[in-house]
């Protein structure tokens, strides 16, 4: 807790305190509206990929046909991992059961690590090909490294989201049955994340 | 009413000082630290559209060079768009006003709430970077909506001020979302949907707006700025991309967007009109309803901005028919304000002058989008002076003369001092006239075929140019005028009393200015706020 003597009432770090119900309620309905405006967000990429493949479907599935499926079907199996200890993690605050909150954390973040590892061969083997942005960059790629590249500055988000849930969990002891709506709102934070690439994987790898 | 009961009264405005006002997360505190910093963009952009209109007062070049005429018109468009209009009443006026009409203590983030004044403050430092370099080309001059393939080829500033635009975006979004769960979650006990005043529903269906249309220009400006950046060709037809689909992105936020600007000064005039007429609102339901109906029309009508730029027959046919469906709402409204006033007794006072004002330039602003709303008609109209002059007749005619209007309605709660009357009066009608004046001529001048955006025109056209020009001099000196007379108010004017205007509304139940904590105990509501005439008033 900061000090508050400094500051006076109504300033950043002396807030008057809410009631955790009502906080609680607050920011969840404050997430799932942040969650309308991140799928505004990618649906206009999404757009721009459906006008592109209309108009150059050779161009796509010749593009498709160079992007490695395993290592796609990899990161799509570990972000749904993810999601899955995710939702452990969440189910474990909501009951205070502290360790199993703690290592499903964990967990979630080392699925996130290995997404971002995956992720790191893909796009060094296709830079490694001279397809880089501003460089002989087909329409298809440029598709390619902006979709992936925005989803990897959300899942970096989620994982830092989830980074800070993890030291509060640990040092603050912050999260049990009557407190849970931090792990709950960031597991919300982590599945969009996680729709938005089995949304990509198909358009991308395999149509 | 008893506010010594339980604590020292203390205004929010004490105590002063950077440190509690920059990190406060008050939302009145905060509200009128957006509403210094959108006027101060207001005035700069104004004196930016005051050296276009002065190089039009006479045919040939005066003042500026071509280049520099685009500047100004850009520098005017984009200022009063990204950083004075949008923001514009619902962080101001909305900030102020949202938890005392509901009867909370403060929004429902207040964190968030100051966080998005950082991030304002932030956006408007980087497109002020923009202006960094030297002035033949650094400075933008691809106008307000950054139009491809231009504003890839153009080798003046558009990254910063586009990554100024989406920075700011992110503000209005945050801005957006707080409003939201503030009035799904803060309301007071017995303050039901449809007991809440109309100006809290307008920030309803603006905010519902921003949340949804605000992403999509973000993608839309981050794509031009890889454009830019990295070629990836999305916009670039030597790429393979397609400009129009730019234009497509671009209106699919930027026309939902004149409707984030134009609700909440509907819901100022909904406010304004039962006090000083001391009748209920007429139609309440209709004009909360028409409100979040606009909101939902608002996103389906993008399509008339590219009539001329390429578009199928019936995708043309479908957007024309869909724009029309905007005019319904919207004329309820209009009709509903109308019979407020029918056998209400009517004092012309200057927030009510401003509230009628706004009525009938409104109307006018309404009535001549229906022209460009229509297929035939548009290929005439579309980029000429008509088009300037119906949406100034929004913009400006609508939504200033409603924040002026609701400024000089609710400056007593803000200070607690009020305003002189005579001046206020003297302020609008040079507005009015001065207004008039600017944009009336720009009808015809549209109609006779004089395209926006040029910095020279043919000889003909000298004399309602001229015109014009002298128009928007008394404007500018109106504003003078009106800000004056409001800034010495908040200083020297006399103390306003906590209800100069009897009015029922929950924000004139407590002391003017208001303690920093609101209520000192949440009200409990019984009734709706438009009960005047009907018992104890």
């Amino acid at each position: 807790m900061a000090n508050h003597s400094n500051w006076a009432p109504g300033t950043f770090f002396h807030l008057h305190e809410e009631d955790p119900v009502e906080e609680y309620e607050n920011f969840k309905l404050g997430m799932w509206i942040f969650l309308a405006t991140e799928v505004l967000l990618f649906g206009g990429l999404f757009a721009v990929y459906f006008v592109m493949k209309w108009r150059y479907p050779d161009l796509f599935l010749a593009g498709a046909a160079q992007l490695n499926a395993l290592l796609g079907t990899g990161n799509t199996l570990v972000l749904l991992c993810s999601s899955f200890t995710m939702a452990l993690a969440v189910d474990a605050a909501q009951r205070g059961q502290q360790k199993k909150l703690v290592w499903n954390l964990v967990l979630t973040l080392a699925f996130g690590t290995v997404f971002l590892i995956i992720k790191f061969f893909e796009w060094k083997a296709k830079i490694g090909h001279g397809w880089f942005p501003g460089l002989n960059l087909d329409i298809f790629f440029s598709i390619y490294f902006m979709t992936t590249g925005l989803h990897l500055l959300h899942v970096l988000v989620g994982m830092s989201f989830i980074g800070l849930l993890l030291y509060r969990a640990v040092v603050h002891k912050r999260y049990h049955e009557e407190n849970f709506g931090g792990v709950e709102i960031g597991g919300l934070y982590w599945h969009l994340v996680d729709v938005i690439w089995i949304f990509l994987f198909p358009l991308l790898y395999l149509i | 009413m008893s506010s010594t009961e339980t604590q020292e009264y203390s205004p929010y405005l004490q105590p002063g000082g950077f440190k509690n006002w920059f990190f406060t997360v008050d939302h009145k505190r905060i509200g009128l630290m957006y509403l210094y910093a959108i006027l101060f963009f207001f005035i700069i952009a104004g004196v930016c559209g005051l050296i276009v209109k002065a190089e039009l007062l006479a045919p040939g070049m005066q003042f500026v060079d071509y280049h520099g005429y685009n500047v100004f018109f850009t520098l005017h468009g984009t200022i009063m768009v990204f950083l004075f209009i949008v923001p514009g009443i619902p962080a101001t006026l909305g900030n102020f006003l949202l938890p005392l009409m509901i009867g909370a203590k403060d929004v429902a983030f207040p964190r968030l709430n100051l966080l998005s004044f950082w991030i304002y403050v932030l956006g408007a430092f980087v497109v002020i970077l923009s202006l960094i370099g030297p002035w033949d080309e650094a400075w933008l001059d691809t106008g307000w909506t950054f139009y491809t393939p231009y504003s890839i080829d153009s080798s003046t500033g558009v990254i910063p001020v586009t990554l100024g635009a989406f920075i700011l975006g992110f503000s209005s979004v945050l801005t957006g979302l707080n409003f939201v769960v503030t009035i799904h979650r803060m309301r007071a006990p017995g303050m039901t949907w449809h007991r809440m005043p109309l100006f809290v529903w307008s920030l309803y269906s603006a905010s519902l707006i921003q949340i949804l249309a605000t992403p999509v220009v973000g993608i839309t400006l981050l794509l031009l700025i890889m454009e830019r950046l990295f070629g990836i060709g999305f916009f670039s037809p030597e790429l393979g991309g397609d400009p129009i689909m730019f234009e497509n992105f671009f209106w699919f936020y930027s026309h939902p967007v004149v409707y984030i600007m134009i609700l909440p000064a509907m819901g100022v005039v909904a406010e304004i009109l039962p006090v000083f007429s001391k009748k209920a609102i007429f139609g309440y339901r209709a004009i909360a309803y028409s409100s979040i109906a606009i909101a939902l029309v608002s996103f389906f009508v993008w399509g008339h901005h590219l009539f001329v730029s390429g578009m199928s027959y019936w995708s043309r046919w479908i957007f024309s028919l869909l724009t029309f469906a905007v005019a319904i709402p919207t004329a309820i409204k209009v009709f509903n304000w109308i019979a407020t006033l029918y056998k209400g007794s009517v004092k012309m006072d200057s927030p009510m002058l401003y509230a009628c004002g706004f009525i009938f330039l409104f109307s006018i602003a309404g009535l001549t989008g229906i022209p460009l709303a229509t297929l035939a008609t548009d290929v005439h109209f579309h980029d000429t002076y008509f088009v300037v002059a119906h949406f100034h007749y929004t913009m400006q005619g609508g939504t200033v003369v409603a924040l002026v209007g609701g400024l000089h309605f609710w400056w007593p709660k803000m200070y607690g001092r009020m305003y002189n009357e005579l001046i206020a009066k003297v302020g609008f009608w040079l507005l009015f006239l001065g207004f008039n004046a600017t944009f009336m001529p720009m009808f015809i001048l549209g109609y006779w075929g004089m395209p926006r955006r040029y910095a020279d025109y043919m000889a003909e056209f000298a004399d309602l140019h001229f015109a014009s020009s002298l128009g928007a001099m008394v404007n500018g000196i109106a504003y003078i005028v009106i800000l004056g007379n409001l800034v010495y108010a908040a200083f020297k004017g006399r103390a306003a009393g906590k209800n100069p205007y009897n009015s029922l509304s929950l924000e004139w139940s407590i002391p003017s200015p208001p303690p920093l904590t609101n209520f000192d105990e949440i009200p409990t509501v019984t009734t709706w706020t438009y009960g005047y005439g009907e018992e104890n008033t």
